[in-house]
């Protein structure tokens, strides 16, 4: 079975909610969508307060080229647009909208027909993924349409699809497999076509064997998708460790996928490239998974964008007596909310509610030199140094330690027997090397 | 609404902590423990008793009134270090030798640089050392092994090591085969299972591995060390023991007699004091395997681990900033 090589851990699995068929969150009173929803450049809102809008209406535009649209996921009334604390804890500017009814836009196919012939041309598909405001849905919300546009000299040749999920608990990618799976390897044919490619990869973790069975029974009909079973390993969702596992090649340090032949792109993104591309819709809802060990009723959820995040845990039974902390997204890369009031954006894969005792680290104690962090370490770094490093504010050096690599995926401190907070140091080590790098590439 | 935590990712941590590693050492010590007292009796015990009770009052006094800081004495690291001290002196030690080597371990070896995980030095190494060259006579009179309840001779008897045998014979002028002969060389079973003069931890190898096994079973030490470190000695000492038979002692005796295998297993894989990555481990193991086999034949002393080990401890920032693991994305090919 196929894996990436160097460092890895494996955490408790936890998929509490696998068996859990995704239900349709009921449409929310009110929504507030922020509008910048992507890396890259800030989006222009392109609504004004009071305005009326229909579901998949245009309401933010992303006007430089790494940037994206966002739409209106419910049709109701604009009555304001001010700032949201959104999962990061910072303050985003969003565009809140009073719900009535759900109109939609015309020319949406909202149908479940599936839509099997792909007649758009490549340049065609790419302007349509912009225009629906298509991000990677792993979690990084890289714009998708940017990824399609190959840079010049370099050439694409494989479409690697991450179905790995290999985060604990969540289980939204998995169920979207199971219950989406022919719409999904639509949106890969399509995603193939957009980089003129001929063979694509979905790399599945093999604790998911249903959906490994149903996808390989499926893609018999599509010529050159291959469903590739991976060894459980955390974290092999990183599209480095990916791309390692599945076709054996390193992407080097400081590069992008790109430059070894490789496109990566999520299960959920494809589908959203055939919602978009297919039945001309936005991306303007996406499947999350609501669980943990306490949580009443784990389950999977399609919601719209922009639904307060506590809808979503009253869906699931509510907020636990003992609840301690609430993380959009996994236990290993997600971020603990500040406040249930924020909103469902589009990198949100799941909600995970831990109780007291989960939601408290361990204390810290000395490193005792132990090592486990360089031995998990995906990227071949050294954690334990990198943080001292960090502590020391020795930036200089630890750009010569590779910080920058760093993929901020938690293992080190996730294996630190001294419950040493190493990513901690290392996110703030990038961050101020980052600056560093910047205003050197300025002068 | 109760208040959220609010922290950064990772949520989950790893069952393992650095007290759990350390118990995990102590349990492995469990087999030598009974074989010292089964051929040293309750003066065995008695020498462990004091060494851990030392090492943890001189940490509590340390920690409690002269830093002033949190008390840490149930983390295991200095029962460890008391248990390892005692693995590494003869039997009969005067109780205020043992204070004394307990008081450097701790004192000097270990809170002087900052306590657990800041200590260049093995602790024990470091109290043992310093009672081999203070106290020579008393560090060097091996009370000969007496089974619990089995014939023998008294305690008060005592005998060279297996390595010191060898010593003396080889300056004398004798061959290696002539000193084998002898009627009170111990050979390879009793090496093997701890019926020979030496320090009360080191004399039996199975018990020792045995341990070996459990921390490899638990994930608390890695092969590297090990491997390169006896790899080495197997492959230096053989080198010699093919050239000249006579005077040179062959890798299996080298293994069995004296203090290599508790050395290997329990104090050169000690975290704190070697290399944090794996290609550093192996240069470790093998740079402490060379120098224990030149000690012992061309050194003045019978025995080397111990120093090997410190000596190599000594290099390990250096071999820390010298071997860096493999990166990721640092080749150029792909395949």
């Amino acid at each position: 079975m196929k894996t990436f090589k160097l460092g890895g851990v494996h955490p408790e699995e936890n998929k509490i909610s696998a068996g859990k068929a995704i239900e349709v969150l009921p449409l929310p009173e009110k929504v507030y969508i922020p509008v910048s929803q992507s890396l890259g450049a800030p989006s222009t809102v392109v609504v004004e307060k009071g305005a009326a809008v229909r579901v998949g209406q245009l309401i933010a535009k992303g006007e430089s080229f790494i940037s994206s649209n966002v739409h209106s996921s419910v049709s109701g009334k604009v009555i304001k647009i001010d700032d949201v604390i959104d999962a990061s804890g910072y303050k985003r500017k969003a565009v809140f909208i009073d719900v009535e009814g759900d109109e939609w836009e015309e020319g949406i196919d909202r149908t479940r027909d599936i839509v099997r012939e792909v007649t758009m041309d490549r340049d065609e598909i790419i302007k349509r993924i912009n225009e629906k405001g298509v991000v990677g849905l792993g979690g990084a919300t890289f714009p998708s349409h940017v990824k399609l546009m190959v840079p010049d000299g370099r050439k694409a040749e494989y479409l690697l699809i991450n179905g790995v999920e290999c985060e604990p608990y969540l289980t939204s990618d998995h169920r979207l497999m199971l219950e989406r799976g022919e719409e999904m390897l639509i949106g890969v044919k399509i995603l193939m076509k957009a980089l003129g490619v001929d063979k694509a990869f979905i790399g599945i973790e093999n604790n998911k064997p249903d959906a490994i069975r149903y996808l390989s029974g499926l893609s018999a009909g599509f010529k050159g998708i291959e469903i590739i079973p991976l060894k459980v390993k955390y974290p092999q969702g990183g599209e480095k460790q990916l791309i390692k596992a599945v076709v054996n090649r390193e992407v080097p340090s400081g590069k992008l996928p790109i430059e070894v032949g490789c496109v990566v792109n999520n299960v959920g993104t494809a589908l959203a490239v055939y919602e978009a591309v297919q039945k001309n819709k936005p991306l303007v809802d996406r499947i999350v998974t609501v669980t943990g060990k306490t949580v009443a009723k784990p389950c999977n959820l399609l919601v719209r964008i922009g639904t307060p995040v506590d809808l979503l845990v009253a869906h699931a039974g509510g907020l636990p007596e003992n609840a301690g902390k609430v993380i959009s997204g996994g236990p290993m890369m997600g971020k603990a909310l500040t406040s249930l009031d924020a909103p469902v954006v589009k990198g949100t894969s799941g909600i995970l509610i831990m109780d007291g005792v989960e939601a408290k680290r361990a204390a810290q104690q000395n490193c005792i030199r132990c090592g486990r962090c360089i031995t998990v370490c995906p990227m071949g770094l050294e954690p334990y140094l990198l943080a001292q490093l960090s502590e020391h504010q020795l930036f200089e050096r630890a750009e010569k330690e590779k910080i920058m690599d760093c993929i901020e995926c938690g293992s080190c401190h996730f294996t630190c027997p001294a419950g040493r907070p190493l990513l901690d140091y290392l996110r703030l080590g990038k961050n101020k090397t980052g600056i560093i790098i910047r205003n050197r590439v300025k002068r | 609404m109760s208040l959220l935590t609010v922290s950064g990712s990772p949520h989950v941590h790893t069952q393992q902590s650095v007290k759990s590693i350390m118990y995990g050492v102590v349990i492995a010590m469990i087999p030598a423990i009974f074989v010292s007292v089964y051929f040293f009796g309750l003066h065995a015990a008695r020498v462990m008793f004091i060494s851990v009770l030392a090492c943890l009052f001189f940490e509590w006094v340390i920690q409690k009134y002269l830093i002033k800081g949190p008390v840490t004495i149930n983390d295991g690291s200095a029962l460890v270090t008391g248990i390892l001290l005692a693995f590494n002196v003869p039997s009969n030690l005067p109780a205020w030798i043992i204070v004394t080597g307990a008081l450097v371990s701790i004192g000097i070896g270990k809170m002087s640089f900052g306590g657990l995980g800041k200590n260049p030095f093995n602790p024990a190494l470091v109290g043992r050392v310093f009672l081999l060259i203070s106290f020579p006579v008393q560090m060097t009179s091996w009370p000969v092994p007496k089974p619990l309840f089995g014939p023998g001779v008294t305690d008060a008897i005592t005998g060279p090591t297996t390595l010191g045998i060898f010593k003396e014979g080889l300056d004398a002028g004798k061959t290696v085969q002539d000193i084998m002969a002898s009627p009170s060389f111990p050979g390879y079973i009793n090496d093997l299972v701890g019926a020979q003069s030496g320090s009360m931890g080191e004399i039996s190898a199975i018990a020792l591995l045995l341990g070996a096994v459990y921390m490899f079973s638990r994930k608390i030490i890695t092969w590297h060390i090990p491997v390169s470190y006896i790899g080495t000695a197997v492959v230096f000492s053989g080198i010699l023991w093919l050239i000249d038979p006579a005077h040179y002692i062959d890798p299996v005796m080298h293994l069995l007699a004296g203090g290599m295998i508790l050395g290997v297993f329990f104090m050169a894989t000690d975290m704190v004091s070697s290399p944090v990555s794996t290609k550093g481990q192996l240069v470790f193991g093998a740079g402490a395997g060379l120098l224990t086999i030149l000690i012992r034949v061309w050194g003045a002393y019978p025995e080397g681990v111990s120093f090997a080990i410190l000596i190599m401890n000594a290099f390990t920032p250096l071999i820390n900033s010298t071997f860096k693991p493999k990166r990721f994305g640092e080749v150029v090919k792909n395949g």
